[in-house]
């Protein structure tokens, strides 16, 4: 473990760029994907078609497909901009689609019967969403919602392999190519830190779930 | 849309029909004017020229069949590799997850390490592992068929893909009522009779729309081989072309379009089976009904 233990700082900065694709990309997902699954569920049918659309074309392109055409296609339309931007940019697109999905699922698993009650009950439509509906969407929602956030957590070294440079991924390209050091305690090294992210993140979820889950 | 898809809103009356009818409109002003700018856009910059849409759509372009020719190599090759990690994946998840419903507490611990270990590793660290990783350190698959890198991608999807496997198929056998083991145990089957006899046949059916998008998933991941070496499957054939015709939005617009393709067919087929299996649940069969849902976690 030596190689590791000497580039420790170059591990640490990698890491570092690495949580930065995350919260980026984060941020990104969640407001695209909710504007999306709103589209879905949407009374208008053409907000309907274009974001089953939308779903079908990124849940079905591969990530490195989206990033590709991103950071080749968009420079072609005269969008100029810097991997990183490129990089955050394919993976918020492409996850987007997955946060849509998990979100619109979780208010369809709400049953119909549960409107009509809040409803007969004399609340508004606004108070049945507040205090009938919403409350028990989401939690249905975190589930499969943190499932795709882990996901994109691990999507992010798929941006870093595609060229961002810096983060975990290439600094661990970089020490093997550049400086001669063996693959395998190099990949142990970015491998760990890649479980740094994802185990405590898997734990975090698993307390929420805990707590929030409803029996249904 | 039936009237009630959603929770969201009840069946619509003449004051909210009229609402919909505005928005409606409003939404397809929207979407074509956002059409229109990408189209003025692309048009402005000689996107649509013959000159880099010939060679993918016109079959009298000199360039056509060398494209299509790269093109099919590259789908080919994306299905050998996702179809024997795929196989692989199942049988060695289902090693895994028959070890973990019969071992004992003590035994199960190592097992539940190593599965959370492979499940929280990004699958391009894995094929990297597969791919360079392996040879360094002795493993040489250059002789086998398909070459070193081929298997390498193929190891490093089946070490990712088996472990999720592994866990679709424990909660298909979960999901399964308790009496079909105690029944199966009663007539004198051993532990592992009533496992092969019994269990697993019916969570194998029950998981199967779960099998059948999990392929999806190891589908796109094989893409990933573009970043680590050289395969030929499909994403790195669009590349040498993009680098040879100089026509990037054209090349990826129909290499996405061909993954959509294969992956929309298969996500549909998922949908029939799982559809198929709801109308023929018998009573007696009810209780497998609430099986868990596949396995998408967008990876």
């Amino acid at each position: 473990m030596d190689p590791v233990l000497e580039n420790l700082d170059s591990y640490v900065a990698g890491f570092l760029v690495s949580l930065s694709i995350i919260l980026w990309s984060l941020l990104g997902s969640l407001l695209l994907g909710l504007l999306i699954a709103a589209c879905r569920v949407s009374p208008v049918p053409p907000l309907r078609a274009f974001g089953s659309f939308w779903v079908t074309t990124f849940r079905n392109t591969p990530l490195s497909v989206v990033l590709f055409a991103c950071a080749f296609g968009l420079p072609e339309i005269g969008i100029n901009r810097s991997f990183f931007f490129f990089g955050v940019l394919g993976l918020v697109l492409y996850t987007s689609a997955f946060v849509s999905e998990a979100v619109r699922s979780g208010i369809n698993s709400v049953s119909a019967g549960q409107a009509e009650a809040a409803r007969s009950i004399g609340l508004s439509f606004g108070q049945g969403l507040r205090y009938v509906v919403l409350p028990q969407a989401l939690r249905t929602v975190v589930p499969p919602l943190g499932s795709v956030i882990i996901a994109m957590f691990k999507n992010s070294a798929v941006v870093g392999a595609f060229g961002v440079g810096g983060d975990l991924w290439s600094t661990g390209q970089t020490l093997v190519s550049a400086r001669g050091y063996e693959t395998l305690p190099i990949f142990i090294g970015v491998a760990i830190g890649f479980l740094l992210i994802t185990l405590p993140a898997g734990a975090v979820l698993q307390v929420i779930e805990r707590k929030v889950a409803i029996a249904r | 849309m039936s009237q009630q898809d959603t929770v969201l809103y009840d069946a619509q009356g003449p004051k909210a029909r009229r609402r919909t009818a505005i928005g409606t409109a409003v939404a397809v002003l929207a979407l074509i004017g956002l059409a229109v700018v990408v189209i003025l856009r692309l048009a402005e910059q000689n996107q649509f020229s013959m000159e880099r849409w010939g060679p993918l759509i016109n079959p009298a372009d000199e360039n056509f069949a060398t494209v299509w020719g790269l093109f099919g190599e590259g789908i080919r090759n994306t299905l050998i590799a996702a179809v024997i990690a795929m196989t692989l994946s199942i049988v060695l998840g289902t090693l895994i997850a028959v070890a973990r419903l019969s071992l004992g507490r003590a035994g199960r611990i190592p097992l539940v390490g190593f599965v959370e270990l492979f499940r929280g590793l990004p699958v391009i660290i894995l094929v990297y592992f597969g791919v360079r990783v392996l040879p360094d350190v002795g493993v040489d698959l250059r002789d086998w068929p398909g070459g070193q890198v081929l298997w390498g991608l193929v190891i490093g999807l089946t070490a990712y893909n088996m472990v999720i496997f592994a866990e679709v198929l424990r909660a298909g056998v979960a999901s399964l009522p308790r009496g079909q083991r105690e029944g199966a145990l009663a007539t004198g089957l051993t532990n592992g009779q009533t496992m092969r006899i019994i269990l697993l046949p019916q969570a194998f059916r029950v998981m199967l729309p779960a099998i059948i998008s999990q392929l999806v998933v190891v589908l796109k991941d094989t893409s990933l081989v573009t970043f680590i070496a050289n395969y030929d499957e499909l994403l790195s054939q669009g590349e040498s072309i993009r680098r040879n015709l100089d026509n990037p939005i054209q090349t990826f617009v129909v290499v996405a379009l061909i993954y959509i393709a294969i992956n929309y067919a298969l996500g549909r087929l998922a949908q029939y089976v799982q559809a198929r299996q709801a109308r023929a649940a018998r009573p007696a069969e009810k209780a497998t009904e609430g099986a868990p849902v596949p396995v998408r976690d967008g990876a």
